[in-house]
């Protein structure tokens, strides 16, 4: 690989990758904060609506992140990669576009409303500002999904003479049945994201027991929470993630022949539990694998055959093995753990003992960071597994990108992004674990917010 | 390999065949204007930001004045290039790899700009607040100067190669002539006219927005912005002239373009009269028709060129070179119109909610 094809990869890869650490909770966030308001109503004395606010607050600050990482990321299609969007512009220049006129502007309107707001407008106007707000966040991420989507798929394209593709069918860019179910397994992630760190939050409060928090709000925190983690994590597994991979096993076989690590073309293909894939000798080294499973999987079927790796040329496989093999394995066993730990949490929440539980609690807190290392390994897996194509079947990741930016002046603003990112990192972290740990006193203390985002800090003194 | 379309194609059939990509460049240039009118005043009040607020009180009224609608008005931003990229993929393809070092820029101090405003709350009069003031000052005066600039660049035009594209370091020998770079004296020019009407503009909106000591410097500022402008305005005019004469081609075909120069210096009078008698409102509508005819000029002289070639005029990009298939244009304008109707409905909600001035005084609340 020329050293300005990896600079560009991984230019793109750092920055999406810290970028959606941010949406991931946005989105799972957006409608558990309506169903705290909207139970605020119907039980006014549980302090749903003190958790509302709490979640709007932590909401806000992760916004803002989101918003700050997201705008590179519109831009680097043209910048690292002018050669595919000059190709593909047409296409998927569509949805983009469609994010920002639909879906952009409807979020960051709203978020201003729902967060500067509560004074000025009605409760009701609030309920509906935050759900406007859950709404654009939601369409965002299916406008994006569907441009991933169009790239791992391709469809309602046709070759144009200059060698560009160009649209020749809206509806069937918006209803790539790729992006319907990579739409629902993504959604279901962020779900999965927001509802641990809800349940968190709670568990959290609990352990404390500060004589100042108010109980109710912590306890409101974890029911929502653990209801939600439970039926997300489930989606997750079935159908989502299941479909997903149907979807990869009819159109990327090479791509499901590596995520599974099965080098060899085989009847009755096991499922490989455990292994470390060895791709010089073409094996899995040390496993534990259940036999015929990934043929049940994949087709339904006992004794159906699965293509091997061996069963592709060389320049058709995934050119990081052992990342994709990894990635992959990390999410689907994360996913089977959140399913196990959500199940155990609800059994103890519908009989009562939760908030008595401290090991189930402690779990929970524990467990806060687990979904961002499924998602993010759910997204590299997709990624990679695409590899070596940009456009799967159309164009080569290395025909893309940006020529006429040097490897040296990519290596620039690729470490740029890091150390910058390093310093929202860490900005990120602090502005948060000081929200939380001043926590439900004070927003139980105010009948109304204290200022959120681009407020002074007046209030406080 | 691509290669820049030239298609053959006879004259009333060609005019057709432009209608599309015409409409689309009017739409794309509508998003732009709009970004710079809104967006520009928040980067405005930002640029001016610690001059016209000193104490802590009067840092957070101004902050207040843009908190709830600067990240609206720089989705316009994202909105124009998203629309820019189906409609235009080549332009887009070639503008933003050969821009490369000038917008990664852009994107650090748009990064800085919205994390200094939107964070500054969160901190005390300590170390880290005054950073927070610092950033979002330094962040928004810059990113003024690089948009003009970047308007400079495209008026100037830029070295495209045979298959259409281009690269430009930050600076070469600061001259516009063979081997430019992105900053010579004619883009710099162009920021610093950028930097004073987008100050201006800023100055007279939060004079608008606000009362007592910020109000008073807001206005003092706004009007010395105000005599600035009609000299800059000039300059850039001459230079302009000198630096690409083909500017005034489409003037001299079409004369009803020269009712653009003209609202120009209608809309400078209107400000200065505003300003002068202490008309908030009236000044910064004036400075916002100000910046629309100007950048409105702008796209009249280069149409139906969108990025020009700084040395060999067979190579630069025009609307039809660069622009996507026929279908995706026409199946575009129809959610593109439902959207922007929302867009504007959802933008006078907005700025009806929060209308009115604001006080210092109350340190709480949003009133
Ligand atoms: C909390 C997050 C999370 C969890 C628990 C899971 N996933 Fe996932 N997965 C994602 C989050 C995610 C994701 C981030 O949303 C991805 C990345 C791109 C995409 O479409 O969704 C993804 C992609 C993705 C793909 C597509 C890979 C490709 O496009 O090449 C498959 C086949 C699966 N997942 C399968 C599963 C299975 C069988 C799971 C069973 C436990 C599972 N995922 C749990
Ligand atoms: C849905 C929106 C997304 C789109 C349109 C998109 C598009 C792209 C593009 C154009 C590239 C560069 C070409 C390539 O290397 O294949 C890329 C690479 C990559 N993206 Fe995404 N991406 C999206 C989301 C994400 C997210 C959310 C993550 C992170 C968790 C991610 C992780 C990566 C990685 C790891 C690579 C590098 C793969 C490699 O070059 O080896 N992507 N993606
Ligand atoms: C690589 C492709 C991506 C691009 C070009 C992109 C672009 C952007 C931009 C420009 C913003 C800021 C919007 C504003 O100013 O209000 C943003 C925020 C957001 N993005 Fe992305 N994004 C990408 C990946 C993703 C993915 C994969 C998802 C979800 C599936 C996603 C979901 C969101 C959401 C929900 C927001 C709202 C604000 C927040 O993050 O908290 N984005 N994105």
């Amino acid at each position: 690989m020329d050293s300005a094809l990896v600079v560009h990869r991984l230019h793109f890869a750092f920055t999406a990758t810290f970028h959606y650490l941010f949406p991931q909770l946005t989105m799972g966030l957006a409608p558990l904060i309506v169903i705290c308001k909207l139970l605020a109503i119907r039980h006014p004395e549980r302090g749903y609506a003190e958790a509302a606010r709490l979640l709007g607050r932590l909401f806000a600050i992760n916004f803002v992140f989101g918003v700050v990482t997201g705008v590179p990321m519109e831009f680097q299609f043209g910048t690292n990669w002018a050669r595919f969007s000059r190709f593909a512009g047409g296409v998927i220049g569509q949805t983009l576009a469609m994010e920002g006129m639909f879906a952009f502007f409807l979020e960051s309107t709203f978020l201003g409303l729902f967060l500067f707001g509560e004074r000025r407008l009605s409760p009701r106007a609030h309920l509906l500002s935050a759900v406007a707000v859950f709404l654009g966040s939601w369409l965002s991420g299916y406008f994006i999904v569907a441009t991933d989507a169009w790239m791992q798929h391709p469809v309602g394209y046709t070759a144009a003479a200059d060698g560009s593709v160009q649209l020749v069918s809206l509806s069937a860019l918006l209803l790539n049945r790729w992006a319907f179910w990579q739409y629902l397994h993504t959604m279901g992630g962020a779900a999965v994201t927001g509802a641990f760190a809800v349940a968190g939050l709670g568990a959290y409060y609990l352990l404390r027991a500060k004589p100042d928090d108010d109980q109710r709000i912590s306890a409101a925190l974890l029911r929502t929470g653990v209801l939600a983690a439970a039926i997300a994590s489930l989606w997750q597994l079935f159908p989502s993630g299941d479909r997903q991979g149907q979807l990869v096993t009819e159109n990327q076989p090479a791509t499901l022949a590596a995520m599974e690590g099965l080098f060899v073309t085989q009847p009755n293909a096991p499922l490989v539990l455990i292994g470390q894939p060895n791709t010089d000798e073409g094996r899995i080294d040390n496993t534990v694998e259940v036999p015929s499973v990934l043929s049940v999987l994949s087709y339904r079927h006992w004794n159906a055959e699965v293509k091997g790796l061996d069963a592709f040329p060389a320049d058709e496989r995934p050119d990081n093995i052992g990342l994709l093999y990894y990635s992959y394995h990390l999410m689907v066993g994360l996913g089977t753990i959140f399913v196990a730990l959500m199940g155990l949490a609800l059994l103890w929440l519908v009989r009562g003992r939760l908030t008595q539980s401290r090991p189930l609690l402690w779990a929970l807190v524990l467990a806060v960071p687990l979904p961002y290392i499924a998602n993010t390994a759910g997204w590299i897996t997709a990624e990679i597994g695409r590899q070596p194509w940009l456009v799967y079947g159309l164009m080569r990741t290395a025909a893309g990108t940006s020529h006429r930016v040097s490897a040296g002046n990519g290596l620039f603003s690729l470490i740029g992004f890091m150390g910058l990112y390093v310093l929202l990192a860490i900005a990120f972290v602090l502005l948060m674990t000081r929200t939380i740990v001043r926590g439900p006193a004070e927003v139980s203390e105010h009948a109304l917010p204290p200022p959120a985002s681009g407020e002074p800090a007046g209030a406080e003194s | 390999m691509l290669y820049p379309r030239r298609r053959a194609v006879n004259p009333p059939e060609r005019r057709a065949e432009e209608k599309m990509p015409t409409l689309w460049f009017l739409l794309v240039a509508l998003m732009l204007v709009a970004y710079v009118v809104l967006d520009g005043f928040d980067l405005g009040i930002g640029a001016i930001y610690k001059l016209v607020a000193t104490s802590r009180d009067e840092r957070a009224l101004v902050r207040r004045t843009i908190g709830p609608v600067w990240d609206a008005n720089e989705v316009w931003l994202l909105a124009a290039g998203g629309t820019l990229y189906f409609a235009f993929p080549q332009l887009y393809a070639s503008s933003f790899s050969g821009f490369y070092l000038p917008l990664m820029l852009v994107l650090w101090l748009l990064i800085g700009r919205a994390l200094g405003l939107e964070l500054r709350g969160h901190f005390g009069d300590d170390l880290i607040g005054d950073a927070c003031d610092t950033i979002f000052m330094i962040s928004s005066l810059l990113l003024t100067v690089i948009l003009g600039a970047a308007l400079g660049n495209v008026v100037r035009g830029v070295p495209l190669d045979a298959d259409g594209y281009f690269f430009l370091p930050l600076w070469t020998n600061f001259r516009p002539g063979r081997d430019p770079g992105v900053l010579d004296w004619y883009t710099v020019l162009c920021g610093v006219v950028a930097l004073v009407a987008l100050g201006t503009h800023g100055a007279h909106y939060l004079a608008l927005r606000t009362t007592g000591e910020v109000n008073v410097r807001a206005r003092r500022i706004g009007h010395l912005g105000t005599r600035l402008l009609p000299l800059l305005t000039f300059a850039s005019l001459v230079a302009t002239l000198i630096v690409r004469p083909s500017v005034s081609d489409n003037f001299r075909d079409h004369p009803a373009g020269l009712l653009l120069p003209a609202a120009v210096a209608a809309s400078l009078v209107a400000m200065e009269l505003a300003a002068r008698r202490g008309r908030e409102q009236r000044a910064f509508l004036a400075s916002g028709a100000y910046l629309i005819c100007m950048l409105g000029g702008a796209a009249f002289a280069l149409y139906p060129v969108l990025l020009p070639s700084s040395d060999d005029p067979t190579r630069s990009l025009t609307l039809t070179t660069s622009a996507t298939g026929s279908y995706a244009l026409r199946v575009a304008l129809a959610w593109w119109l439902v959207a922007l109707a929302l867009v504007v409905g959802t933008f006078l909600h907005l700025y009806r909610t929060f209308r009115g001035k604001l006080t210092a005084a109350t340190g709480e609340g949003y009133h």
